[in-house]
């Protein structure tokens, strides 16, 4: 927030200043890639809710979805600067065991995060949990940092009444499970002949190392209503690059403009990249407004591509606006070349075309952030050059170093 | 449906009985056929609003069940168990005037997905024994279930059953009796559509509304206009261009999405220091008087060809919904006046057209400004 300020206020006044904030810039602009991996057992729905998630499909067009065979890689542009590198892992047990030998390290080094899909359906769950433990235990041997989600997956099957229930008894087996992986590691380390020194003083070391590996989120999912957006946004929140930046940047838009709720949409997925909310947009009722909202635009998106007869992950509305009389206005509009924005503000005709027009002007500062190392600079056009300059400096750099 | 099911262990009297206590003057559905042919299921998703995957959870009716639509015109939904037979049942003796006197349309539901003769033979049954003493009861079959059908099967079936019912029907002498058949699903829009035609048939002087929808898209330019009542998202009018499945689809949506966004964001009361802040300096005016309309209203613009989609509200349960011609967004200023003035002639016409006891109850007409009152907080809202 502050760099960027200060890059409005000094806008190529001094070259020196400029250079740093060119620095900041590229620092800003750098592309992050993350991989991800998708497990689980094999129809336990990693494909359909992927294709729901980063293809447009519709609940039921997902049964159109054969099993994945072995490793399905897909690299997804999410937001300017960050890709996601999907790796849809077939869930046969014959691929299991080969991602958990030969494949091992291949498969579970540099993870960012380890989406593991367990099915309400399964019939065998205690060879689901075997194959999870080992899963686990193969992460925290190569990628000690990796995030891990449990989606507890197909809530749909289950009656209303007890879904909570089931939900919560399927959390505490699994984060048992989990412990349990954990242990396994533990036990294993000493043995480990990576780092003999290590292995010299083994009990306080080992201790001392998994612990911090319990990063782990569970979610009840379903392919069918909005708790799938829910996982998958709390999934992304944490990989989105600047977010602090985009943060702070949105809550000064939102306290200028006198919004109630801002939303910052990703474009394909629609799922809340940002969000800030006021004072009195935290009265709110609904706690799950921002998976809602994702759900209602996306849909939205299919009935359009429909009635267009536009390819589904092609854009499919420029302009929203909703005035509720005197109880609240929104519009939602296209904001830069990744993302949405929905903007939810007090009525009053004057307040609403000043806030699109606002949000129109803050358009650029967010384009630079969300643009890849293309984007122009917001405040000046020499600053851009400069930027621009320095970027492609380092990149011809690199392959010399 | 936990409603559902509640009201279901409240009716604890045989069918006779609730016969016996029917509301007068209102205009009845009666929705009959089969076991499980999905009689239930079209109810509840249709006027409960239940999600179509969770009418797997919905138990067999064993009563029947009444539901009652409250809109711009009240009309009861009477969900017969399939398992009552009605004519020559030895048990119970029906008032079989009580059930069809002042009935507005039969529904007959026939699952497309299993063995319809049964189903036909007894609906011809049923309309035999109807057709001498209430000629004038529409019916409505709704071959359901035809998801997952293709066209060409849909067609045919559709065909069987049309020429099994006028054969059977013309060998017993009655000609041209008012049957309308419809394909319907609830995992799509179709049994709303179908509903919508079914309601339509009802409303007194339809063509006067039509007429102002026709006029409204003649001088707006627009592509398609119909009028929604929100509840249901049955459509009660639209103008006179051919029916088009793709557009009631997009409207019919776009209801959904404003209906959303109402829950959401407008459903609960801010605070007085909120309004107060918002009421002083720069704009020195209460609220109402900073806001350019007083009801609902909404555009959206596509990316494809720059078609943009309004919505505006009429009253608390009907919303006018229109798609229009590409690069008319620009001219929406003009627009919102001429939909002002067709919205306005909307709210006479229902006036006009209300039921005798209730216009005297609302005697003063509402003007400009007395829809202020009537206006309650979540109009818009899904009951």
């Amino acid at each position: 927030m502050s760099d960027l300020e200060a890059t409005k206020a000094g806008s190529g006044s001094t070259t020196d200043l400029a250079a740093a904030q060119a620095a900041a810039h590229a620092q800003l602009k750098k592309v992050k890639k993350q991989k991800v991996l998708l497990m689980g057992k094999s129809g336990s729905g990693k494909s359909s809710m992927r294709s729901i998630i980063f293809s447009n499909y519709l609940a039921r067009d997902t049964r159109r979805l054969g099993a994945t065979i072995d490793i399905d890689l897909s690299h997804v542009k999410f937001l300017g600067n960050l890709t996601l590198n999907l790796w849809d892992c077939g869930g046969q047990e014959a691929f299991m065991e080969n991602y958990l030998s030969q494949q091992r390290a291949h498969v579970f080094s540099n993870v960012g995060v380890l989406i593991y899909v367990f099915d309400t359906e399964s019939r065998d769950v205690e060879r689901d949990l075997a194959t999870y433990v080992n899963i686990i235990s193969a992460l925290v041997q190569y990628s000690r940092e990796a995030k891990i989600f449990v989606l507890i997956h197909k809530m749909d099957l289950i009656q209303p009444s007890t879904r909570e229930a089931v939900f919560d008894q399927r959390v505490s087996v699994v984060r048992r499970k989990t412990a349990e992986a954990v242990a396994i590691v533990r036990k294993q380390k000493p043995g480990d002949q990576q780092q003999p020194s290590t292995a010299l003083q083994s009990p306080s070391s080992a201790d001392a190392i998994p612990d911090i590996d319990l990063d782990m989120q569970l979610f009840a999912t379903s392919i069918w209503d909005q708790s799938l957006y829910k996982a998958w946004a709390s999934i992304i929140h944490d990989l989105v690059p600047n977010l602090g930046v985009i943060e702070t940047q949105l809550a000064s838009l939102g306290v200028a403009i006198d919004a109630d709720e801002i939303l910052l949409f990703e474009r394909t997925s629609f799922l809340v990249v940002s969000k800030w909310t006021s004072r009195e947009g935290e009265r709110n009722p609904y706690g799950d407004r921002f998976e809602r909202m994702s759900n209602i635009l996306k849909s939205w998106k299919h009935t359009c591509s429909k009635f267009t007869g536009t390819p589904r992950n092609a854009e499919q509305f420029s302009d929203f606006e909703y005035k509720m009389g005197p109880t609240f206005s929104m519009f939602v509009t296209k904001f830069t070349t990744n993302t949405y924005i929905l903007v939810c503000m007090p009525p009053g005709e004057a307040r609403f075309n000043s806030a699109k027009l606002n949000v129109a002007a803050a358009r650029p500062w967010f384009r630079f952030l969300d643009g890849p190392a293309v984007g122009a600079s917001p405040s000046s056009q020499m600053l851009a050059s400069v930027g621009g300059g320095y970027s492609s400096e380092s990149g011809g750099q690199a392959p010399d170093a | 449906m936990e409603n559902r099911q509640l009201l279901q262990k409240k009716d604890v009297g045989s069918a006779p009985d609730l016969v016996a206590q029917q509301t007068k003057g209102t205009p009845r559905l009666l929705l009959m056929g089969q076991r499980r042919s999905g009689k239930s299921s079209i109810s509840s998703v249709v006027f409960h609003k239940l999600p179509p995957s969770e009418t797997l959870f919905l138990e067999s009716t064993a009563r029947v069940q009444k539901d009652s639509l409250s809109s711009f015109m009240d009309v009861q939904v009477w969900d017969f168990p399939g398992q009552i037979e009605l004519f020559d049942n030895p048990n119970i003796t029906f008032d079989i005037d009580a059930i069809f006197g002042e009935i507005g349309a039969l529904i007959w539901v026939i699952d497309a997905q299993d063995d319809y003769l049964e189903s036909v033979a007894r609906l011809n049954n049923t309309i035999l024994n109807i057709q001498r003493s209430y000629p004038h009861i529409n019916i409505e079959v709704f071959i359901h279930k035809v998801d997952g059908l293709s066209d060409d099967y849909k067609l045919d079936i559709q065909r069987d059953i049309t020429i099994r019912i006028q054969d059977e029907l013309s060998d017993q002498g009655i000609e041209n009796a008012p049957v309308n058949f419809h394909l319907t699903s609830i995992y799509n829009h179709s049994i709303f559509e179908a509903f919508s035609k079914v309601i339509q048939k009802l409303i007194p002087r339809l063509g006067q509304l039509e007429a102002m929808l026709t006029n409204l898209c003649r001088t707006c330019r627009f592509e398609k206009a119909y009028l929604f009542d929100v509840n249901t998202k049955i459509y009660i009018a639209t103008d006179s261009t051919p029916e088009d499945m793709a557009s009631y689809e997009i409207c019919s949506d776009y209801v959904d999405v404003v209906i959303d966004f109402t829950e959401v964001y407008g459903s609960w009361p801010r605070t007085q220091q909120w309004r107060d802040r918002l009421e002083q300096e720069p704009w020195q005016q209460p609220m109402e008087d900073q806001v350019a309309c007083e009801w609902a209203e909404s555009g959206m613009v596509l990316s494809d060809a720059q078609r943009p989609i309004m919505l505006r509200e009429v009253d608390r349960f009907l919303a006018l919904v229109a798609i229009m011609k590409e690069g008319s967004y620009e001219k929406m200023p003009q627009i919102n006046m001429n939909v002002d003035v067709v919205v306005k002639g909307l709210t006479e016409f229902f006036d006009i057209t209300k039921p005798k006891e209730a216009k005297v109850l609302s005697a003063p007409p509402t003007g400009p400004g007395g829809g202020k009152a009537a206006r309650a907080g979540g109009q818009l809202l899904r009951s």
